[in-house]
């Protein structure tokens, strides 16, 4: 009963096992994958990563009690453009309607498409800042030499804790490769490194 | 550990097989499960060579505060690739090396059932052991964003992330054949009457731990080839910048990893639970509750990723499951530390070297597995997540816990394979010195992480100083007494000791004892009847 003379039905046994491990092993590594759409339907059903789409502004009071400060800040990462807010810092009553405008210059001789990832800081400002439009919501694809005026409205959370008093709001482009139908294409929510889920 | 003797006199008519092509040819064509486990275990403790010089780098650099041995860049590639060495390479091979020299003779079969995959599954380590190491000789260095290999670092790094990826498919591909074969020598080649509720304990442990690698191991290939088309191949898997999620990473490495851990415990709780038994002189207490406890901590395993993702963002709902699911887990793994101590209760106990290291794991351990439940406290872990108190806690169950479980299986079994007892005043100097300089180098990790010293950094402020004095000093001693452990094994390979009966343990029960000392290059070819 050795391996070397095992039995032709051993053998075929040992194999059966071998095959079905090997499909389990498989079944796993596909599995892998198949938690990347898993995680995105997660995300998208509890909300956690919803920071392409307008965001619902649940209170519209104004507090006319206090004012935080907005500072805008802008930067690229791997392409060619300028970008820049047109204030560098803005004044706003938590629950007030606000629109602030940044601005792209495409230098370049060839179209360019990138993609803006906004962050926060303090960490926690994301939950309040509340955005009802901006650019960061898709794509931007720059002809050669295009100048853009992009907007981003939105309305502070009156909740906000009265200890922040200063938000910073900063935005990167990243070159989206393929242009624009390759982020269409996937149809996914932008991540965000500055907001976990 | 292996001193196959050419003459198999004693081998009765076993002898007749026992012929191999001589020198190197030999170990590079062997099918021998014996020569297999062999090497597995010489790779891992070379491979535990090499990650020690790492470590040791690393506490040298954090004997004082300020840059003074590396530099920050490197300091970082050490601690990534002790790391990745340590767990893939020293502890996961050398539970493959038992796994491979003692199921066959603990289940009554002659070799494993895929004695040429076998082969396989242990030459494709050596090549990613270099590709590893080479790693660091590459411009930009080896991976540095730790062995947990977190994006965006990952995807910024240089091509010695590239041979990183490429090391862990290989060794995955090793791990899973090697699986393959262990599930399969367990459900086909035992011995009649060898039902799966008799067969030894560490048989139960193996056969739970490979499946748990079939399943985990190829999720982890998954997650690293995501990473290598991220950084190459234009996807955005893990990339904010093309609508992918950094996070995303951690849940898939973690899906595997917190499985991994208990891959790297169970085949150490297997061998525990044949010491105990045998130098309580005892039968082991609550077999069947040992083995659905080892079931269950495998079902656990799966559901409790995200105790290691506790800081990263998460509803509140999340966190409190993931607490009480790792919670839970404290319950199974507690039933084995009492059926342990249970089997010792009244027993005749000697204590012999494989004893000494198995109550220093059941002490060591349970307080790593303490130091898990208050990590698993997800209010105390915000505050003490990538502290040295988590260092502390996974070196408690990794060190103490499964290392020390080998080393004391090496020292129960190598008078089987060698042939020689081993030196006992050796093995207790090895014993002591290990028990003690392990616990000046990591129960001082804990204080440090409690207060604050955040792991991976090599600098420090200036209160840390002396505990970090302390750690350094133990590490050190630990890592020169394992030259003890050397010798006594080079002693006993050269036949440098007493000669070993058939079985030298008075206590001893299973199959592997009715055979010969040395056991011959091929055993139970006509299998034992088990009662
Ligand atoms: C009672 C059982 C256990 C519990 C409750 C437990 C709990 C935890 C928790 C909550 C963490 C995350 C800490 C943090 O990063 O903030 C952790 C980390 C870790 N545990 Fe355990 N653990 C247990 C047993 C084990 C065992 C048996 C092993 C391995 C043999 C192990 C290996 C690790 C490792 C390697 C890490 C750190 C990974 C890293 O971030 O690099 N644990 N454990
Ligand atoms: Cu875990």
């Amino acid at each position: 009963m050795t391996t070397r003379d095992a039995g032709p039905a051993l053998r075929a046994d040992n194999r059966s096992i071998l095959a079905r491990l090997v499909v389990v092993a498989a079944a796993m590594f596909a599995f892998g994958y198949a938690l990347v759409p898993f995680y995105e339907k997660i995300c998208q059903v509890t909300g956690l990563r919803d920071i392409d789409r307008p965001a619902e502004v649940r209170n519209t009071q104004v507090d006319a009690s206090r004012n935080v400060r907005i500072e805008l800040d802008a930067n690229t990462r791997g392409l060619p453009w300028t970008f820049r807010p047109l204030v560098a810092t803005i004044d706003v009553h938590p629950g007030a309607l606000t629109q602030v405008d940044f601005e792209i210059v495409n230098p370049t001789d060839r179209p360019v498409t990138g993609q803006a990832i906004p962050s926060y800081l303090p960490r926690n400002a994301s939950e309040y800042f509340r955005k009802l439009d901006c650019f960061c919501f898709s794509t931007q694809t720059l002809q050669a030499g295009e100048r853009r005026r992009m907007p981003v409205v939105f309305v502070l959370d009156p909740e906000l804790p009265a200890d922040v008093p200063v938000v910073t709001l900063s935005y990167t482009f990243f070159e989206v490769e393929g242009g624009p139908s390759a982020r269409a294409a996937s149809g996914r929510d932008n991540g965000s490194a500055a907001r976990g889920s | 550990m292996s001193s196959i003797p050419h003459d198999h006199a004693a081998g009765g008519h076993e002898h007749e097989h026992a012929h191999y092509p001589g020198g190197i040819m030999r170990w590079i064509t062997t099918t021998n499960h014996k020569d297999i486990g062999t090497m597995y275990l010489w790779f891992s403790f070379t491979m535990f060579l090499v990650g020690g010089v790492m470590a040791l780098t690393i506490r040298a650099e954090l004997f004082q505060p300020g840059l003074q041995v590396v530099h920050p860049e490197f300091f970082n590639q050490l601690t990534s690739l002790h790391g990745l060495i340590m767990v893939f390479g020293a502890i996961m091979p050398a539970a493959v090396g038992f796994a491979n020299w003692m199921i066959p003779m603990l289940i009554g079969a002659p070799d494993m059932a895929f004695a040429r995959m076998n082969n396989w599954s242990f030459w494709l380590l050596p090549p990613a052991g270099i590709m590893l190491v080479g790693s660091l000789f590459v411009p930009g260095g080896a991976v540095s964003a730790g062995w947990t290999l977190y994006p965006p670092l990952t995807i910024q790094n240089g091509m010695g992330m590239d041979l990183a990826i490429f090391a862990i498919h290989i060794m995955g591909a090793s791990s899973i054949m090697g699986s393959i074969n262990i599930i399969t020598t367990i459900l086909n080649l035992r011995a009649p009457g060898m039902t799966l509720m008799k067969m030894p304990l560490f048989c139960w442990t193996w056969l739970i731990t490979a499946y748990l690698l079939i399943a985990v191991m190829p999720v982890l290939a998954g997650a690293v080839t995501m990473l290598l088309t991220d950084r190459h191949f234009g996807t955005s898997f893990f990339n904010a910048a093309g609508g992918g999620d950094p996070v995303l990473f951690q849940h898939i490495f973690w899906f595997f990893g917190h499985p991994e851990v208990y891959i790297i415990i169970m085949p150490a709780f297997g061998i525990i639970s044949e010491i105990i038994p045998v130098y309580s002189r005892k039968p082991l207490f609550g077999y069947a509750s040992m083995v659905y406890a080892v079931a269950g901590i495998a079902i656990l395993s799966f559901i409790v990723w995200a105790h290691h993702m506790f800081t990263v963002g998460m509803p509140t709902a999340g966190l409190l499951f993931y607490m009480y699911a790792t919670m839970l887990i404290a319950v199974p793994t507690g039933v084995k530390v009492f059926n342990w101590l249970a089997t010792m209760w009244r027993g005749a106990i000697t204590f012999e070297t494989p004893m000494l290291f198995a109550l220093g794991f059941l002490f060591l351990f349970t307080l790593g597995g303490f130091t898990g439940l208050v990590l698993a406290i997800m209010p105390v872990d915000i505050q003490i997540h990538d502290t040295y108190y988590v260092v502390a806690h996974f070196h408690y169950v990794m060190v103490a816990g499964s290392l020390f479980a080998f080393f004391g299986g090496v020292y129960h079994w190598i008078p089987k394979w060698t042939g020689t007892m081993y030196s006992e005043k050796l093995g207790r100097i090895h014993f002591w010195l290990s028990l003690v300089f392990f616990n000046v180098a990591f129960f001082p990790q804990h204080f440090l992480g409690l207060a604050g010293m955040p792991r991976r950094i090599p600098d420090y402020a200036t209160q840390f100083t002396d505990w970090n004095m302390v750690s350094s000093i133990g590490a050190f001693g630990f890592g020169i007494s394992q030259f003890v452990f050397l010798w006594a094994v080079i002693k006993c390979i050269r036949g440098d000791g007493a000669k070993a009966p058939a079985k030298p343990w008075e206590g001893a029960t299973t199959l592997e004892w009715t055979l010969p000392s040395p056991a011959p290059y091929h055993t139970f070819e006509t299998p034992p009847v088990v009662k």
